[in-house]
């Protein structure tokens, strides 16, 4: 992974002495709430429910054991023990207090970590794949490109306060696990027919209150230009994007008034003043980041596909676990597992310092000492030797890490919603624990199959809601706390947008509305058919039909 | 006397920055000022035959592109920042300095707040009309945020990646 030289160490150094003079001056009332309120937001701070939540950034999900093992300390000694996995892949933390930040932003800084960009009006965390850089079905990997961004979009003089947040994503695989296509930037690292690498650029895709897929403005960007490029688009939005509604303030508002036509030329107008000057990305460059994402040293080992199926037939529950919860590695003898952070009863993504720890060690042992977030909020260790997986299984367990449900119904992704977030509308995490504990049948769980089901507390979409096979978003009605669920979202390379089903639930029906949906589509597919694929056969109407059937 | 910070120093501020609704016939001969955008539409003529100085400033919402044949009649060009998390004049401001090649003063005006400085420097503005309840001197000390910065600006042409040891 990326190492930072001194000048990266300067520069996150400078900015705990700068967070530490700011908080100062609010605490000394130098600052007024307002003032400091946009200053603290981009560095990660809210002020919630109960007390500040600081979100560290993990760029493009990668981390060290040694990061871990601060991050586990940090729980430990400024919160109430855990930590928890966003959307973003990044890591938040609930309890710290506003007078601590500083001291946990430098001891962040000692492992090259930071909360810089985190939230606010600016380029946020940029995201990618989980399996980048070990995932077969790789063209490209993305990471050199992120950590690229990540120095460019850190402390962008003139981006720093934008219309509204910006959050670029990065794809080099055939199959689209970073959700490009609903990021204001999504960037999909291609190769074209002479071989030479570029980036295939979409624009204007976002969740929030006004959902929208991308548009692909540039089918082929050089990526000796891919700064120039972004300077432009970023130069557009920071002039013309609205600032008079929040609510309309994201670029996609921007590309769907002007027509993604027309914003493309506008860029392409920018960008103009911009090609082949100093911003132009050098080979050197490009080297000097990518040989920090080399592979590691791995064995030369064989696929143990003999080893495994002895291994199956003698553990039940690990093959279980298997089919689930692993995925496919480049390299023969070698696999990725996820970690599954969603076991019935923990807030999805939620991890004690104890099991953070553990990870960390078991990151040490396993996989070369590093692992990465999910946006799914799980967490992988990407490089582990086929050999000693059904060890690894054994630790997980222990750790309880091993539920056999990545992909599954269960494996929900979920904001923190009301319980934590001032912003929400409904609590979350609740409604997330009730339809695990519904689905609680594993054999039932892996007939129905992949399903992604995710949960927002409201419409800002933390939870992704918009994208999910089915999406609960938690509205307020005259006080009280319902829910509407909609159908047939995706954010894989077909991305598409969940159509809502109907008049909202109240939280007591919520397990039932989804065990009748479910129902439906167990009825209705056909052999080898997902949700997914029955819900776009079928059509919304079927499903409708049957959940509010009761209500009369 | 209001002071402002002009290359990185306080000082004592010599022009008169006029109100939007200013009319020609309200203004000096002599001193310097800085007229709002739309004197100088109605009245660039008049505006360039007087003896003082001149300088024009933007709301944020102005584009800078109406002016850039202009910018020769101007000392100071000030920008006016409605609240200090409205960054469209970031843009004007590098603009300014990387494509129109102004070498005047370019001045950063309204809600003009410490925190922002470092960055407003980089993208070529030089000089600060920090808000009037704070104060300038405690201001000059977000020069010193950072030592090191990653990007290319009007301050630095060359982005980190082509200056690495």
């Amino acid at each position: 992974m990326y190492v930072y030289d001194q000048y990266d160490q300067k520069i996150v150094e400078d900015r705990v002495k700068q967070f530490r003079d700011q908080t100062r001056r609010y605490l000394a009332g130098e600052l007024s709430g307002e003032e400091f309120r946009p200053l603290r937001l981009q560095n990660g701070l809210y002020i919630q429910r109960y007390a500040p939540m600081l979100r560290v950034a993990v760029p493009y999900g990668l981390l060290s054991s040694a990061q871990v093992r601060v991050l586990a300390r940090i729980a430990r000694d400024y919160d109430k023990g855990y930590a928890h996995i966003s959307t973003r892949q990044n890591v938040q933390f609930n309890w710290p207090e506003l007078e601590d930040v500083p001291e946990i932003l430098a001891e962040l800084a000692t492992v090259q970590m930071h909360a810089i960009q985190t939230s606010g009006n600016c380029i946020r965390n940029t995201t990618t794949d989980q399996f980048a850089g070990v995932a077969k079905d790789e063209i490209v990997d993305p990471r050199p490109w992120c950590e690229i961004i990540r120095q460019w979009s850190t402390f962008h003089p003139e981006f720093s306060h934008l219309p509204r947040k910006f959050k670029i994503a990065v794809n080099g695989a055939v199959s689209d696990r970073a959700a490009i296509e609903v990021h204001d930037i999504g960037l999909e690292a291609v190769k074209n027919e002479a071989g030479e690498l570029g980036f295939r650029v979409s624009v204007g895709g976002g969740l929030g209150r006004t959902p929208i897929v991308g548009s692909f403005i540039n089918e082929f960007l050089p990526w000796q230009h891919l700064i120039s490029y972004l300077d432009a688009i970023l130069r557009v939005y920071n002039r013309y994007g609205r600032r008079d509604n929040k609510y309309k303030a994201r670029i996609k508002i921007l590309v769907k008034a002007l027509t993604p036509e027309v914003f493309a030329e506008r860029v392409n107008a920018e960008w103009a003043h911009l090609k082949d000057g100093p911003t132009t990305l050098t080979e050197a460059e490009v080297a000097r980041v990518a040989a920090h994402f080399v592979d590691p040293a791995y064995l030369p080992l064989q696929d143990e596909d003999a080893l495994l199926a002895q291994q199956n037939a003698e553990h039940p529950g690990f093959a279980r676990w298997r089919e689930r919860n692993t995925f496919a590695h480049k390299k023969p003898g070698y696999v990725a597992v996820t970690l599954s952070l969603k076991p019935t009863g923990v807030a999805p993504g939620d991890v004690t310092d104890k099991q953070l720890d553990a990870i960390a060690d078991l990151a040490d042992r396993y996989s070369f000492g590093e692992v990465r977030n999910s946006h799914n909020q799980n967490i992988i260790l990407a490089d582990v030797e086929q050999r000693q997986l059904l060890a690894l299984w054994g630790e997980l367990r222990e750790q309880g890490f091993a539920t056999p449900n990545v992909g599954l119904l269960t494996d929900i992704i979920c904001c923190p919603g009301g319980d934590f977030c001032s912003l929400a509308n409904a609590k979350s995490i609740p409604i997330a624990e009730a339809i695990q504990r519904r689905f609680d049948d594993l054999d039932y769980l892996f007939d129905i199959g992949n399903i992604d089901l995710n949960i927002s507390g409201c419409m800002n979409a933390c939870g992704h809601h918009h994208v999910g096979h089915i999406g609960i978003l938690g509205v307020d009605k005259k006080g009280q706390e319902f829910y509407q669920v909609s159908l047939g979202g995706s954010a894989g390379r077909d991305a598409s947008l969940a159509q809502i089903l109907g008049p909202s639930f109240a939280e007591a029906d919520m397990a039932d509305v989804i065990d009748k949906i479910i129902k439906v589509y167990v009825e209705q597919r056909t052999e080898e058919e997902s949700f997914l694929d029955t819900y776009r056969r079928v059509g919304i109407d079927p499903f409708k039909e049957r959940v509010y059937a009761a209500n009369h | 006397m209001q002071r402002i910070i002009k290359n990185g120093q306080v000082v004592d501020e010599t022009w008169h920055l006029l109100a939007k609704d200013v009319t020609l016939d309200a203004i000096p001969n002599c001193d310097d000022i800085i007229v709002p955008l739309a004197l100088w539409r109605e009245h660039a003529h008049a505006l360039k035959a007087r003896d003082g100085g001149l300088g024009v400033w933007l709301e944020a919402g102005d584009e800078i592109e109406e002016i850039v044949d202009d910018l020769a009649h101007f000392q100071v060009i000030a920008l006016e920042f409605p609240a200090f998390t409205d960054g469209r004049h970031s843009s004007t401001a590098y603009l300014l300095r990387t494509r129109y090649g102004y070498k005047g003063e370019v001045r950063a005006i309204g809600d003009v707040l410490r925190d922002q400085l470092f960055a407003l420097k980089r993208v070529g503005f030089d000089a600060f009309a920090v808000r009037a309840d704070k104060d300038p001197y405690d201001a000059l000390k977000a020069f010193e945020d950072y030592s090191e910065v990653y990007q290319a600006s009007a301050d630095q042409p060359q982005p980190l990646f082509r200056r690495r040891a």
